[in-house]
């Protein structure tokens, strides 16, 4: 798992949260039981990622992601792809 | 609440230039902002993104009224408590901007997937229900500018007829935008005293030449008196009758003879077996446009004759402009203060009373007024030709 990527996912996502300490976030988090985002939500990170990294998600493997290090490791393919 | 009561106490304008976009085309620029709201101060950017300006006003007043009524969260049944609540343009705001970042870009879809709950104006009551858990009934009214008086006469069915014990009431608008400002100059409904906005408000006043934009929410708890009682809830008053009618006359302008509207006046009198030498205060919905001023006069003097002249008439609007859905809810609260401290609030900006309203009337001008209401009469006529009359009496045991 690429740390810089790790980085930027979870200022990101502590962002979206409103959590003021990054540490929230780690890579073994899981959305929807720890980090409490629901499906609208995770659809609204999804864009923002896809933004950011400016790569396009496909809908089916993105809501298999349900931890921080899976969604990281999925952009780290994607990115590599390009 | 202290603040915005002790606001209209002293009659202070809320209003001045508007700042959220560029008013150099508008022919209105001016506008009662709400001061001092910063989004991200009370939610996170999740929470923002599925919510509208109107939900976030809402959310914030609710958030204040449910503290002050002091429930026993521990006791309260959640299943008996509803939320109705009133807004005449709902998410306008969201779905102009969402508009024009789509057309300014290459109109490619990237909407937000929670853009459309921004949008809808059902999102209001859904989010307040979800924040506490309150299963009740759970619905938006609107009536343009009536809107929350329609709420808050919903709550008082609800629990009359004994669906709820508790109804979360209110109103919320949040319209000071390009769309609104621009459609309602194209209806010349607006005051365009741009050079002198704390006096563009003006009801009652010769040289009115329309209403100024208004925002913000109003949350009301409604509670059956039993319920209430149960608890030791302080009660600010009990709202005894509700009157609604519609003008059948245009979808714009006010009937000139105010014959619904006196429907509706007398609607609420009657559901509440009150009489006319009973009200002592009305709450007008004085907007400060010349064919509405004259219009709700007319009404008032066609049905309170000589009485008319001992009751206290002012209108909120002149200091906190004219909030359209949210209108009534907000006035209410004004009117619970009126009760609970007996002073009424003044009527700001009557230079020159108009010449075609009746001289002795006291219209509150200038300076509140001591004063003991036992009950006070809300009027609230939307767009459409929608009248709603709310009926407030002081709590007696």
């Amino acid at each position: 798992m690429s740390e810089e990527i790790f980085q930027k996912v979870q200022k990101i996502i502590a962002e979206k949260l409103g959590m003021k300490n990054l540490d929230g976030v780690t890579p073994e988090k899981s959305f929807t039981n720890d980090l409490g985002i629901d499906s609208l939500d995770r659809e609204e990170l999804m864009v923002e990622f896809e933004n950011v990294f400016e790569i396009k998600f496909s809908e089916e493997d993105a809501e298999k992601i349900d931890k921080v290090s899976d969604l990281v490791e999925y952009i780290e393919s994607l990115l590599a792809s390009k | 609440m202290a603040d915005y009561w002790g606001n209209l106490l002293k009659g202070v304008s809320g209003a001045s230039h508007i700042t959220y976009f560029d008013t150099t085309k508008f022919k209105t620029k001016i506008a009662c902002q709400l001061k001092g709201f910063e989004p991200s101060d009370h939610f996170v950017p999740l929470e923002l993104s599925k919510l509208d300006r109107s939900a976030q006003y809402a959310l914030l007043s609710t958030a204040e009224a449910l503290g002050d009524a002091s429930f026993d969260w521990d006791r309260l049944d959640k299943d008996r408590v509803g939320v109705v609540f009133g807004t005449g343009i709902g998410g306008l705001s969201s779905s102009e901007a969402a508009v024009q970042q789509y057309m300014l870009q290459d109109r490619t879809p990237r909407f937000s997937p929670s853009h459309l709950l921004r949008v809808l104006s059902n999102t209001v009551a859904a989010s307040i229900a979800l924040k506490y858990g309150f299963t009740g009934p759970n619905y938006i009214t609107t009536s343009a500018c009536a809107s929350s008086a329609n709420a808050i006469a919903d709550a008082c069915y609800a629990i009359a007829l004994g669906k709820s014990d508790v109804i979360v009431t209110g109103g919320t608008e949040s319209s000071i935008i390009e769309l609104a400002v621009g459609g309602f100059n194209a209806m010349r409904a607006l005051s365009t005293r741009n050079d002198d906005p704390e006096h563009a408000s003006r009801p009652f006043d010769r040289d009115r030449d329309g209403f100024v934009m208004g925002e913000g929410a109003a949350t009301l708890i409604l509670e059956s008196l039993d319920h209430a009682k149960a608890r030791g809830a302080r009660i600010y008053a009990e709202v005894v009758g509700v009157g609604m009618s519609a003008d059948t006359y245009n979808i714009v302008a006010p009937d000139p003879n105010g014959k619904a509207a006196v429907q509706s006046m007398v609607g609420a009198l009657q559901s509440a077996d009150v009489r006319l030498e009973e009200v002592d205060y009305i709450n007008t919905h004085g907007t400060s446009t010349k064919l509405g001023d004259l219009s709700e006069c007319h009404a008032i003097e066609s049905l309170f004759g000589d009485l008319a002249p001992k009751l206290a008439i002012n209108s909120t609007k002149s200091m906190i402009g004219h909030l359209l859905g949210a209108g009534p809810a907000v006035e209410s609260v004004a009117i619970c203060c009126t009760i609970r401290d007996s002073l009424v609030h003044p009527t700001i900006n009557i230079e020159h009373l108009d010449p075609q309203l009746p001289a002795n009337w006291n219209y509150v001008p200038g300076e509140a007024i001591s004063r003991e209401v036992n009950v006070a009469m809300s009027n609230s006529f939307g767009f459409g030709g929608h009248n709603v009359t709310l009926l407030y009496k002081k709590y007696q045991e």
